[in-house]
């Protein structure tokens, strides 16, 4: 199930082979132009985001609101909306349900893979088609919301780990891989005596440390970009994570005040907005080289091809 | 491996075969104090409500206008910038224009629509120079009419990049001798495209469409719950939108429901039927047969 990308291992694909007329003048540079613009017009919101969030006043004054290179780079807007209030408590409560969240959604992700990934355990084959069956309908938002209410999960963070403990998905993708784990190892771990929580814990998790990494950057991904559930589920802005922070006040334009971030005196809005979006971003920049360490390795191809 | 598998299990049967059932508010005048256990049942009045309501099959129009357009503009980007780069020689630039193009999948729908506000909105990047050059900003975020060219290429900008990494898998698996033998016998690179690369992503793509197809009713959600307010309901509202918003924020809890439920079933029996083609064609589909 898994193969690799061979575009991204530098190697001897980089000469031109015999047989392959050199391209023409034209032909190069449309090549460029059209990568270059691609690449810009990917970067550049990036790029005037973070340079906003460090320019000072005086510069985002003097070019009406966007920087595209900070002259005088000052952290001030950081250091605003870090110093407690609002947005300080939206990044924990953000950090905190990506963290029990992804560990969660792990722990019960790798149980049921392996439970299901084994031959000859009662009723997993109903069980697999269950899970199966959970691809293909969804049960909808107005139940969804009814039952969280109900279970009395409202206004609790449980509301936003809970409903997405487990994806489907990515359930199939980790009992792919453990099928894939040489039967043999089972059975001499067995005639060893081991049961089935010391096979998992030493022979199919440190076999599988790929696909659980994968599983989990993906999960915690989810968890972090999740702004819906707590849209439909917390009615206390007090508990919001930080998506909905940066709805409220970037989106919608919502003007934060010194009194909600816990400071007297305060960086240029337009700074804080920026730096606001920086913050939910950074976690996803600081995943980023994992999550494309996974693409090359070819997990992730192998997991997207089923 | 009861307890091992134990919590998964529950998870399922709570958070999802529990609300399938509860899928009965549909059928009820749910009132949220009295609980759906004892709001009394309707029958079918919520979905006579449901097909009379002109905000519904607007809702329905809008959904699959969005995706037509996506089939048309999106689906082959992935391909194109694929192709594209499976062209090139250098094989760093081709791995920094896959790191750049991949970022945006990653990132939250908030954050999309906030850094599209920031460079196309009124008070944008793009406005500011227009502005300081004597010409009238822009207002495509706010622009109903042209909404739909947005939110397209609001999800060419965020996926392009993702979906070409599966096309980029089918390319890389290709046996490069074909490509020589070709050229070996007068191929030029046009027609080595069509009669050795093209070949090679034509299953893939075939399956891709007919997914696409089966999906046709999810055009995704939080991109418009995000920006129905700057542009309104008669531009913004899909499917999704109408059942949150006839659901949960007008409170005619067993309409949303019905048109949630209408959605589910006639989304899997076109997932379903997708699939029975995929088959046809001898591909794999999402589950194998």
């Amino acid at each position: 199930m898994t193969f690799s990308l061979p575009l991204l291992k530098p190697g001897p694909e980089d000469a031109r082979p015999a047989w392959e007329e050199e391209p023409t003048r034209l032909g190069k540079s449309a090549k460029a132009v059209v990568l270059t613009v691609v690449c810009a017009v990917m970067i550049l919101p990036f790029l005037t985001v973070l340079s906003t969030s460090l320019a000072s006043r005086e510069q985002i004054t003097a070019a009406g609101g966007f920087v595209l290179f900070p002259t005088d780079p000052t952290f001030e807007a950081y250091t605003t909306i870090l110093s407690g209030g609002l947005v300080t408590r939206a990044v924990l409560v953000s950090i905190g349900i990506t963290v029990v969240g992804t560990t969660l959604s792990l722990l019960t992700t790798i149980g049921l893979a392996y439970a299901l990934s084994k031959r000859g355990v009662p009723g997993s084959k109903p069980i697999l088609l269950m899970v199966l069956f959970t691809l293909l309908f969804a049960p909808g938002m107005i139940p969804m919301y009814v039952l969280v209410k109900e279970l009395g999960l409202r206004d609790s963070y449980w509301s936003l780990i809970l409903p997405g403990l487990v994806n489907a998905f990515n359930l199939v993708v980790m009992r792919a891989f453990f099928m894939n784990i040489p039967e043999e190892l089972y059975q001499a771990a067995r005639i060893d005596g081991a049961g089935d929580w010391r096979i998992l814990t030493r022979i199919v998790i440190p076999l599988s440390k790929g696909v659980i990494a994968v599983v989990g950057l993906f999960y915690a991904v989810t968890y972090w970009n999740a702004f819906f559930n707590a849209m439909l589920y917390l009615d206390d802005s007090g508990k919001w994570p930080i998506q909905v922070v940066l709805r409220s006040y970037v989106v919608q334009g919502k003007a934060i005040t010194g009194d909600q971030l816990g400071v007297t005196h305060m960086a240029p809005a337009q700074s804080i907005s920026m730096a606001v979006v920086m913050l939910a971003l950074l976690p996803i920049l600081l995943l980023f080289p994992f999550l494309q360490k996974y693409f090359s390795k070819g997990v992730l191809t192998g997991a997207i091809k089923g | 491996m009861l307890a091992l598998m134990a919590p998964g299990l529950l998870f399922f049967v709570v958070f999802f075969y529990v609300p399938m059932l509860g899928n009965i508010v549909a059928f009820e005048d749910y009132q949220p104090f009295i609980g759906f256990k004892d709001s009394a049942l309707v029958g079918l009045a919520n979905f006579q409500e449901l097909f009379v309501d002109p905000a519904f099959w607007e809702s329905v129009r809008n959904t699959l206008s969005f995706a037509a357009l996506q089939l048309i503009f999106f689906f082959p980007a992935p391909l194109a910038l694929a192709l594209l780069l499976n062209s090139l020689v250098s094989s760093r630039v081709k791995k920094f224009v896959q790191s750049v193009v991949y970022l945006p999948h990653f990132i939250s729908w908030v954050l999309v629509v906030a850094l599209f506000q920031q460079v196309l909105g009124g008070a944008g990047l793009i406005s500011n120079f227009l502005r300081d050059h004597g010409l009238s900003a822009l207002d495509v975020m706010t622009d109903p009419s042209t909404f739909p060219l947005l939110i397209t290429s609001q999800v060419i900008w965020k996926d392009v990049g993702w979906g070409m990494i599966i096309y980029l898998a089918a390319l890389a698996n290709v046996d490069q001798s074909l490509y020589e033998s070709a050229a070996v016998d007068g191929a030029g690179r046009w027609r080595r495209m069509w009669h050795v690369t093209l070949p090679a992503v034509r299953g893939v793509t075939i399956m891709l469409l007919v997914l696409r197809l089966g999906d046709v009713l999810s055009v995704g959600f939080e991109q418009f719950l995000l920006q129905r307010d700057a542009v309104g309901a008669r531009a913004a509202e899909v499917l999704d939108t109408y059942v949150y918003y006839h659901g949960v924020v007008y409170g005619d809890w067993g309409v949303g429901a019905a048109a949630g439920l209408v959605k589910g079933i006639v989304g899997a029996l076109m997932i379903w039927g997708a699939n029975k083609i995929a088959h046809a064609f001898g591909e794999q589909g999402v589950y194998s047969k």
